[in-house]
């Protein structure tokens, strides 16, 4: 009876224990460097976070003793990115459901989502490049409008491929069920389908918002940056990504102070954004 | 009732869908009143259709539009110096002179060497989240955090890498110097940002992309394989290591591919931390320049059409490659979680 | 579920169209104020953030915004008619003027003279290390490698040169301050002349480090130890900046400064469109430079006051703010002459 239970030979032994060593102190490589980033940021940023960074303007270089802070960033950030999603998120989701409700395995459909597989491994350059020619050249200037469709190219095939999936996910049997009814398309792609994939859309749109969010080479040629307030969308506008890069490649401490701050900022709005949508999904098993 | 007769019939003039189920009048049971008209229904099947139609129309005509303007704007440099654009090494923007290998070596090297890095350790952390070996409810935790370093923007990563991961690594890069000298790769003096230094910002960008896909893989892959390296009594490693690790290889693969896709288009964290030398050395301890770089660099101030078709010459060629990596890729992956 | 969710979604999208239809007249209301976008060169930009604050507090209704992209940047912009006024330490060339958007006609405004030092990161080496113009221009040139190189040792007696490989760094982008800085080492070295040339963005031998503005320069000098740039006065004196006494045609060794700026640029001679480079001035320090706001000749009727009030400003009270920052300022007769033309050839289209 007992020869049923051999204890194991001290090679597969050995074998397990490297094995485990070795896979756990990988992991733990892949682990250093994001606490070792937040932890440094957080220590960098944190201190410089003061009341001015929410209403001041950025001083110019060199100047001491003057209040400055980056709330034009702060501002120009949120319109740049609250135009992108304006321009995605209704474009991408009507694509979606075109695609996995009306076209599905058309040819049609199927050059749009090879397009738009194209369109996702656009490198963020240029789509930045894209977007000077297409606003600003045409338009004489800099704008946030030009910053902010920028961001929306960028937004655009997360938003629509993963909207697809999230669609696909529904089971069919509703949408007979709902035809059988008596519902048209209409009826039943809002009613029932978009409603039934409502968590799974709004992840992918919060996925994608976090994303541009922190994209900085789509607004180096199309909102360049400022240091004044945003006036209207036709101007060149600040964004705390940009603020980033211009200020971490500054020689004066003070930028480089400023650029940590932001980057508190910013590294907090995209986490957030990121635990908001696997918050909303949370529920969902999509594999085993 | 009469006007759902009417929503039938024209319903069924645009698909057979609907053909196919639409009632015969003599089952239809009596039924209840159905809810009030929406201002779905009054729009029509037909202008939904249409208008979702437009969106993909339009959706579809950005990536066209991109590629011909970029196109447009090559071709001047693409006329006149034709294939051999890719084996130049002179980039002389007063002579008009421009060649691309310094930067398309960069952009190789860098992300050949974050490959390196990144898939051992991407593979690992897909191991412990999806295998039992850890305790269940520390897989998911794991498993966000690293999926959290993808969420992190890639100038500030640039940032924490100028700032504290070079000044960190130094001493490490001296140490590979002094040494290892005699291997060409460490043959340089460094003094901060390098080729190494970038393969090594990039690697810890491409992490979650290769441990969220290989986890897909791992998961996808049927149980009745693992069960069947257990009843012939493999050990819980021995069946990782040997069975499901062959099994899930092409997976892999393709989860190296999208990664590699990544990190080819790289801009901020790159250009902030390899120096922006237009020079190509075996050293990887030399700073160098990749094409999203040297386009964030020069892409401003490039006024002559050659200058700028010279950089959207790149940007094409590096826009097909990557282009050409995420297909892959694309197939590799989705053929493996079908399949499994 | 669902009904909530459909509510839900439809009022997201109307709060934000309906965010985006009342912000919009708001934004028509400031945009009232008028804005004037301008960008280029990153040497006198701390300059110009001051004069963006000062003329801000002055004139409440005209908001002035300036990037600092590099001399090439503003050139190609300004071409481009994508900003209201460019900058460059290099003006423009004949040829890069004839591509100006719509022909709308070029008016080269001299803003502010300043010096670009050479600025080293060197421990143990302390500042106002003497260089020969030969020097500079075998340094730059690529001849000269080392620290404890002969020709540096012979005017530095006494100096503890350490022995390692001089880090040159150079511009990334087209950079006007490059211009200035070729231009003078090429004047008095024929080596440079030869091997290097002025220009914008010239092809460096053994392959600098680079730096993205003269911001990125003087950062990368400061964290790259044993490395050698050339920085502008005012960047390099705020971060404290170890510089160089440059030999000048006197003979003497001058550390750069406000005085033997002015020095340099007492006897240059403007000529009709301000256009004008002193390779190798008699006295003073050698490696100066002046640097221009490009106006256009035409504008619209709604900006031409802002443009005018802003070039005005510039030419007077602004000038006061030069000295604080150790750049030279404009001469009197010059800036009457800048005026003249302002006030004459730049009109509504």
């Amino acid at each position: 009876m007992s020869d049923l239970f051999a204890p194991l030979p001290p090679s597969k032994k050995l074998f397990n224990v490297a094995m485990s060593v070795t896979a756990f102190a990988l992991s733990a490589l892949a682990l250093i460097p994001l606490l070792a980033m937040l932890g440094a940021i957080l220590s960098k940023g944190v201190p410089h976070l003061t009341a001015d960074v929410f209403t001041q303007l950025p001083a110019p270089a060199g100047m001491k003793d003057v209040p400055s802070g980056f709330a034009n960033a702060i501002i120009g950030t949120g319109v740049m990115v609250a135009i992108a999603a304006g321009l995605s998120l209704p474009l991408g989701i009507l694509t979606a459901i075109y695609l996995s409700e009306f076209g599905k395995n058309s040819t049609f459909a199927n050059a749009v989502r090879m397009l738009v597989t194209i369109l996702s491994a656009a490198p963020s350059i240029v789509v930045g490049v894209f977007a000077y020619g297409v606003l600003v050249l045409p338009l004489k200037g800099f704008s946030a409008l030009a910053g902010g469709f920028a961001l929306s190219v960028i937004m655009l095939p997360i938003v629509t491929l993963a909207t697809e999936e999230s669609l696909k996910l529904v089971p069919n049997a509703q949408r007979l069920a709902s035809a059988a009814l008596g519902a048209g398309y209409g009826r039943t792609t809002l009613r029932i389908v978009l409603a039934r994939a409502f968590p799974g859309i709004l992840t992918s749109s919060l996925l994608a918002i976090a994303r541009a969010a922190g994209e900085t080479a789509p607004l180096i040629f199309t909102a360049l940056f400022s240091q004044n307030w945003l006036e209207g969308l036709l101007g060149p506008s600040a964004s705390l990504s940009v603020l980033i890069y211009n200020y971490a490649s500054s020689p004066f401490v003070d930028q480089n102070n400023l650029a940590w701050a932001a980057a508190v900022m910013l590294v907090g709005i995209v986490v957030f954004t990121n635990l908001l949508a696997r918050w909303v999904t949370r529920n969902r098993q999509t594999t085993r | 009732m009469r006007p759902y007769r009417a929503l039938y019939f024209f319903r069924s003039r645009l698909t057979q869908m609907t053909e196919a189920l639409e009632p015969t009048q003599s089952n239809l049971p009596q039924r209840s009143p159905v809810p009030t008209e929406s201002w779905v229904s009054q729009f029509g099947d037909g202008g939904f259709r249409g208008i979702s139609f437009l969106a993909a129309l339009l959706t579809a005509s950005i990536p066209f539009w991109m590629c011909v303007l970029i196109f447009k704007d090559a071709r001047p440099a693409i006329a006149k110096f034709g294939l051999a654009f890719l084996w130049t090494q002179e980039w002389n923007i007063d002579q008009s002179l421009f060649g691309a290998l310094p930067y398309i070596y960069g952009t190789l090297v860098s992300s050949a060497i974050a490959l390196f890095l990144a898939l051992p350790i991407g593979v690992a952390v897909a191991i412990i989240t999806s295998e039992k070996v850890l305790p269940e409810g520390l897989q998911t935790p794991i498993a966000f955090l690293v999926e959290l370093i993808a969420a992190i923007p890639s100038v500030i990563v640039g940032l924490w890498g100028r700032f504290i991961l070079i000044p960190a690594l130094e001493p490490f890069q001296q140490f590979l110097y002094s040494h290892f000298k005699w291997i060409p790769i460490f043959n340089t003096q460094p003094f901060g940002p390098s080729m190494l230094m970038a393969g090594v910002v990039l690697a810890i960008m491409i992490v979650p992309t290769i441990a969220a896909i290989s986890r897909e893989v791992f998961l996808a892959i049927s149980q009745d394989l693992r069960n069947g390296a257990f009843a012939l009594g493999a050990t819980q490693w021995e069946s990782i290591m040997f069975i499901t690790l062959p099994a899930a290889a092409s997976g892999i693969f393709g989860a190296a591919s999208l990664a590699l896709g990544r990190a080819l288009g790289e801009t901020m964290a790159v250009t902030m931390v390899i120096g922006n030398v237009n020079e190509i050395s075996t050293s990887l301890l030399n700073p160098g320049n990749s094409i999203p770089a040297l386009l964030a660099n020069q892409f401003g101030e490039a006024s002559d059409p050659l200058h700028i078709g010279a950089l959207m010459y790149l940007a094409l060629m590096l826009f097909l490659v990557t282009l050409a990596v995420n297909a892959i890729a694309a197939v590799l992956v989705r053929t493996l979680t079908r399949n499994a | 579920m669902g009904l909530n969710a459909i509510t839900a979604r439809r009022a997201f999208t109307v709060s934000v169209v309906t965010l985006a239809v009342s912000v919009t007249p708001l934004f028509a209301a400031i945009a009232q104020a008028v804005t004037l976008n301008g960008a280029g060169a990153t040497f006198p930009a701390p300059l110009y953030e001051r004069y963006v604050r000062e003329f801000k507090s002055k004139n409440p209704d005209t908001t002035v915004n300036y990037q600092a992209i590099g001399s090439g940047g503003g050139v190609k912009q300004f071409q481009a008619g994508s900003v209201d006024f460019g900058a460059s330490d290099s003006a423009m060339t004949d040829e890069q003027m004839e591509k100006v958007d719509r022909n709308r006609g070029t008016l080269l405004v001299p803003t502010a003279a300043g010096a670009v030092t050479v600025a080293y990161n060197a421990p143990g080496v302390p500042a106002g290390l003497k260089l020969t113009q030969a020097a500079v221009g075998e340094i730059f040139g690529g001849k000269i490698t080392k620290w404890n190189d002969p020709a540096i040792a012979k005017t530095n007696p006494g100096v503890n040169l350490p022995d390692q490989a001089i880090k040159l760094v150079v511009r990334a982008d087209g950079s006007g301050t490059t211009f200035v800085f070729t231009n003078a080492v090429s004047a008095a070295s024929s080596f440079f002349r030869g091997k290097i040339g002025v220009s914008t963005a010239p092809k460096w031998a053994a392959n600098p480090l680079t730096g993205k503005g003269n911001a990125g320069v003087a950062a990368t000098v400061l964290q790259t130890p044993n490395s050698m740039g050339y920085v502008e006065l005012a960047s390099a004196k705020q971060n404290n900046m170890t510089f160089a006494a440059v030999q000048n045609k006197k003979g003497e060794f001058v550390t750069p400064s406000l005085q033997t700026t002015n020095e340099a640029l007492a006897n240059i001679k403007f000529p009709a469109n301000f256009r004008v480079f002193e390779g190798n001035p008699a006295s003073g320090y050698p490696i100066v430079g002046m640097t221009w706001m490009l106006v256009y000749k035409t504008y619209e009727a709604d900006k031409l006051p802002a443009v005018k009030q802003w070039i005005k400003w510039v030419l007077s009270d602004g000038q006061k703010i030069n000295p604080t920052l150790d750049y030279g300022v404009v001469p009197e007769p010059v800036i009457q002459r800048v005026l003249q033309q302002l006030e004459a050839s730049v009109k509504a289209q």
